[in-house]
C-alpha cells in the first residue's frame, strides 16, 4: 500500500469516527425524571438547631458502629459521612458567630446524607447493578452481595456520599438508602423521625416540593406551623418564626434533581454543597456510550472491515512467501 | 532485500539466571508478599487510598497506562495487517509478546484493587453487567483482548507443543482474531478515556474533555504503542546485544510524528474551544503538571522534526521515552492529579503500594527476557559486531 492509500485509509477511518460522534441526538438520552410516587427528604437548614438527634438515630437504625475523633473517646464523634457514618450534621461559622442564618458573622448547619438523585451518577457508573434505582420510589440503594468493590460509584458521585470500608478485608460500600429496611414495619427515615424540629422531613418529594412554595411564600418574621416527621402522618407540627431564606433550592436543578431538597438562610456553596449543571452527568456518559456502542452497530461495522482488509492483507503475505520459496 | 528466512523468529537461548534476573524476581517476590498481607487485611492496610481518592495508582497506573503501555502490538497489528505495511512483520510478534504481558497484567492487577474480588464475574455476568457503565466495557473488551491475544500469539508455542494441527487449523482462520486484536483495543483504550466523562466537573478542565475524550485517549494509546515498541526495540537490542533496527524504527517514528500533530492539534483544540486553556496559566500544581505533560509531547516535536534525526537511534529513543512519558502524564492527571471530589482529601501512594506496582512491571520484564530466550519471538540475526 503507498502513502496516498494509507492515508486515505485513514481518512475513511476517521470519517467512521467523526460519523458516529456526530449521528449522537438520535440516541442522546437526556436527564432521567423523578418516579411520580418517589420520596425524599426535606433539610430546612434554618430549622436545625444543631442536636445531632438525626446522627444518634441513623447509627441505631442501620446498625452502625461508633466513630472516635477525640482523644479521650468519650462520644460518638464522625467528622463526616464515613464507612461507619451515613449521615451526618456540620456547621458553617463565619466572623464573630453573632447571628444563625447568616452568612457573615453567622453560622448555619448543613446535613451530609445521600441526596438520591434522580439521574444518579453512581447508578450509571456501578458496572454491575450493585447501584440501583428504585423505579417506584426512587431511593437509590446498594447491594453488597451484587458489588465487585471497584469504587467507581465512590469516585463519580459529584457529592461525594458513597464511601467505602477499606480497612475490612471484605469491604463494602455504605450509604444512606431511606430507611427503606425499615419502611415494612411503619417507619420511615430515622433522621427525619427523630427530627426535633422538623428541620429534616421525609414525605414524598411531590408534597416536599408544595411545603418548599409555601415556606417560600410566608413573610420572614411572620409565624407559621412546621410539620415534622413525616408529611401526610399523624399531625406533630408546631409554631415557629419564619426565616429569611435565599432564593435557591438545593436539589431543585442540579444534575437533574435530587429527592432531597434542602432550604438554607446561607448560600450552599458555604454550607459544603457544590455548584453542578442541570444536565446529568449520568445522560452525558451514557450518551457517549450509547452513540458509540448503541446495538453494537458502529462496533460490527468496524470489526466487518478490518476483517475484510486483515483477510485480504493476511492472504497477500502467503502469497509473498509462497512465491518466495517456490 | 534481506531473504524471509532471515527475519524467521527464533529462540534466542542463553541463561535465565543472571544478575538483572535474580533483581526482577526479588521485587517480584516483595510485591507477591505485600498482596497477600492485602488480601488478609483489606485495601486500607496497604494503600493510601482514601473516600476522597477511591483510585490510586493500581488504577491509573497499572490498569490505565499500563494497559496503553501495552498497546505496541495493537499499533502494529493495525500497520502491518491493516494498512498492510509488510516491512513491519518482524517487529510485530515482540511487540505482541510485550502487549500480550502487559494486559494479562494489568487485567489481572485490577483483582488486587477489587474490594470484592470474589465477585468479580459479576460483570461478564448476564443478570449483573450493567451495560450502561463504562466500566462494563473497558472490562469485557479487555477481558476478550487478553484471550484474542494469547490466541494471536499462539502459533510462536502451538509446535512446541506437538500441537501442529490445531497451528494449521489456527492459520486458516486468524485473520479474524487480527480483526478482533484491532477493535477491541480500539474501544476499550477510547473507553478509558470515557470514564472520566461521568466524573463531570470532579476533573479539572485541563483534562475533562468531555465527548473527545475517547478520541484524545484512543489517539494516545495508539501513539504509544508505536513508542514503546521503539523504546522495546531499541532495549532488546542493546540487552540482548542484538543488531540495532534503526531504519525501520525510524520509518515507524515517521507515522508516529504524523499522530502526534494531530493528537496535539485535537488536544490544543479542545482545550481552546472550552476556554480552558486559561486555567493552565494560573499557579497550581495542575498547571505545573499540565505544562509537564505538554512538553513530553512537544519536545518530541523539535527533536524528530527531521530525517536526520530520526535516523539516529540515540534520538528515537528519547522521543520515544518522552511521548510514554506524556502518555502516562495524560492518565495520571487525569485520573489524580486533575482530580478533586471535594476539600480535604489527599493521596500519595504509599510504599508498599509503589511496591505492587514496581513488582508487577519487574514481573513482566522478568516474564518478557524468558520468552524471548525460550520461545520464537525476536526475528533471527547476527549478534551485533561491535
Amino acid at each position: 500500500m503507498d502513502r496516498r492509500k494509507f492515508f486515505k485509509a485513514a481518512a475513511a477511518g476517521g470519517a467512521a469516527l467523526a460519523t458516529g460522534a456526530t449521528c449522537s441526538p438520535a440516541q442522546a438520552r437526556g436527564n432521567k425524571t423523578l418516579p411520580p410516587d418517589a420520596v425524599g427528604l426535606l433539610f430546612d437548614s434554618t430549622l436545625c438547631v444543631g442536636c445531632k438527634a438525626c446522627v444518634a438515630a441513623c447509627k441505631q437504625a442501620n446498625d452502625m458502629p461508633m466513630e472516635f475523633s477525640t482523644e479521650d473517646q468519650l462520644w460518638d464523634t464522625p467528622l463526616d459521612i464515613s464507612g461507619k457514618t451515613l449521615n451526618v450534621i456540620k456547621v458553617y461559622k463565619n466572623g464573630k458567630l453573632e447571628a444563625k442564618d447568616r452568612e457573615v458573622d453567622g453560622w448555619a448547619f448543613s446535613k451530609k446524607s445521600c441526596l438520591h438523585c434522580v439521574d444518579p451518577s453512581c447508578v450509571s457508573a456501578c458496572p454491575v447493578k450493585a447501584m440501583k434505582k428504585d423505579e417506584k420510589t426512587g431511593v437509590v440503594s446498594y447491594d453488597k452481595n451484587a458489588c465487585i468493590g471497584c469504587r467507581y460509584c465512590v469516585a463519580a458521585c459529584p457529592f461525594g456520599v458513597p464511601r467505602f470500608t477499606y480497612d475490612s478485608p471484605t469491604p463494602q460500600i455504605s450509604k444512606c438508602q431511606l430507611c427503606q429496611h425499615r419502611w415494612p414495619e411503619g417507619k420511615y427515615a430515622a433522621c427525619a423521625e427523630v427530627c426535633p424540629t422538623g428541620a429534616t422531613l421525609f414525605g414524598k418529594v411531590a408534597d416536599l416540593k408544595q411545603e418548599i412554595t409555601r415556606r417560600k411564600s410566608l413573610k420572614p418574621g411572620t409565624q407559621t406551623l412546621y410539620p415534622r416527621g413525616k408529611l401526610g402522618g399523624p399531625d406533630q407540627s408546631y409554631p415557629g418564626v419564619v426565616a429569611k431564606y435565599i432564593d435557591h433550592v438545593y436539589g431543585e436543578k442540579e444534575i437533574g434533581g435530587t429527592q432531597m431538597l434542602m432550604l438554607s438562610g446561607v448560600s450552599f456553596e458555604k454550607l459544603g454543597y457544590p455548584k453542578l449543571p442541570e444536565v446529568s452527568y449520568a445522560s452525558q456518559s451514557e450518551t457517549l456510550q450509547h452513540t458509540l456502542y448503541g446495538g453494537l452497530i458502529l462496533p460490527l461495522v468496524f470489526l466487518g472491515g478490518l476483517t475484510w482488509v486483515a483477510k485480504r492483507n493476511v492472504k497477500d503475505d502467503e502469497h509473498k512467501e509462497e512465491g518466495k520459496n517456490g | 532485500m534481506a531473504s524471509h528466512d532471515a527475519h524467521a523468529p527464533a529462540p534466542l537461548g542463553g541463561s535465565l539466571l543472571t544478575p538483572v534476573t535474580f533483581v526482577l524476581g526479588l521485587l517480584a517476590a516483595i510485591a507477591g508478599v505485600i498482596l497477600v498481607y492485602r488480601f488478609i487485611y483489606g485495601l486500607g492496610a496497604v494503600t493510601n487510598i482514601n473516600d476522597g481518592f477511591p483510585w490510586g495508582i493500581w488504577i491509573a497506573y497499572d490498569v490505565v497506562v499500563g494497559s496503553a503501555f501495552a498497546c505496541g502490538g495493537y499499533a502494529l497489528a493495525l500497520l502491518a495487517y491493516i494498512f498492510n505495511k509488510g516491512e513491519y512483520h518482524p517487529l510485530v510478534r515482540p511487540a505482541l509478546l510485550a502487549s500480550l504481558f502487559g494486559y494479562t497484567l494489568a487485567a489481572v492487577s485490577v483483582i488486587f484493587d477489587l474490594g470484592r474480588w470474589w465477585n468479580f464475574w459479576h460483570i461478564f455476568w448476564p443478570g449483573y453487567a450493567q451495560v450502561n457503565s463504562v466500566m462494563f466495557e473497558v472490562a469485557v473488551c479487555i477481558s476478550a483482548y487478553v484471550l484474542v491475544m494469547w490466541i494471536e500469539f499462539s502459533p510462536a508455542f502451538l509446535d512446541r507443543l506437538g500441537m501442529g494441527e490445531l497451528k494449521k487449523k489456527l492459520s486458516k482462520v486468524l485473520f479474524f482474531f487480527i480483526a478482533l486484536g484491532v477493535l477491541l483495543p480500539s474501544m476499550h483504550q477510547s473507553s478509558l478515556g470515557s470514564l472520566l466523562v461521568v466524573f463531570g466537573n470532579q476533573v479539572h478542565p485541563l483534562w475533562q474533555s468531555g465527548w473527545l475524550l475517547p478520541l484524545i485517549y484512543l489517539m494516545t494509546a495508539i501513539m504509544l504503542g508505536f513508542a514503546v515498541v521503539i523504546f522495546e526495540a531499541t532495549l532488546s537490542s542493546v540487552g540482548f546485544k542484538r543488531q540495532m533496527e534503526t531504519p525501520v524504527l525510524a520509518q515507524l517514528c515517521k507515522i508516529m510524528y504524523g499522530l502526534l500533530i494531530a493528537y496535539l492539534v485535537v488536544r490544543v483544540g479542545d482545550l481552546a474551544v472550552r476556554g480552558a486553556i486559561g486555567s493552565a496559566f494560573s499557579a497550581s500544581g495542575e498547571a505545573l503538571m499540565f505544562w509537564l505533560e505538554m512538553l513530553c509531547f512537544i519536545v518530541p516535536v523539535i527533536i524528530l522534526g527531521s530525517q536526520a534525526a530520526r535516523n539516529s537511534a540515540a534520538k528515537l529513543f528519547v522521543g520515544a521515552v518522552l511521548l510514554m512519558l506524556g502518555g502516562m502524564l495524560l492518565r495520571i492527571n487525569g485520573f489524580l492529579v486533575g482530580y478533586e471530589t471535594g476539600e480535604g482529601w489527599h493521596y500519595f501512594p504509599s510504599f508498599p503500594e509503589l511496591m505492587v506496582t514496581v513488582g508487577l512491571i519487574a514481573f513482566e520484564i522478568l516474564a518478557y527476557i524468558i520468552i524471548v530466550r525460550k520461545f520464537p519471538v525476536l526475528p533471527a540475526t547476527q549478534p551485533a559486531t561491535r
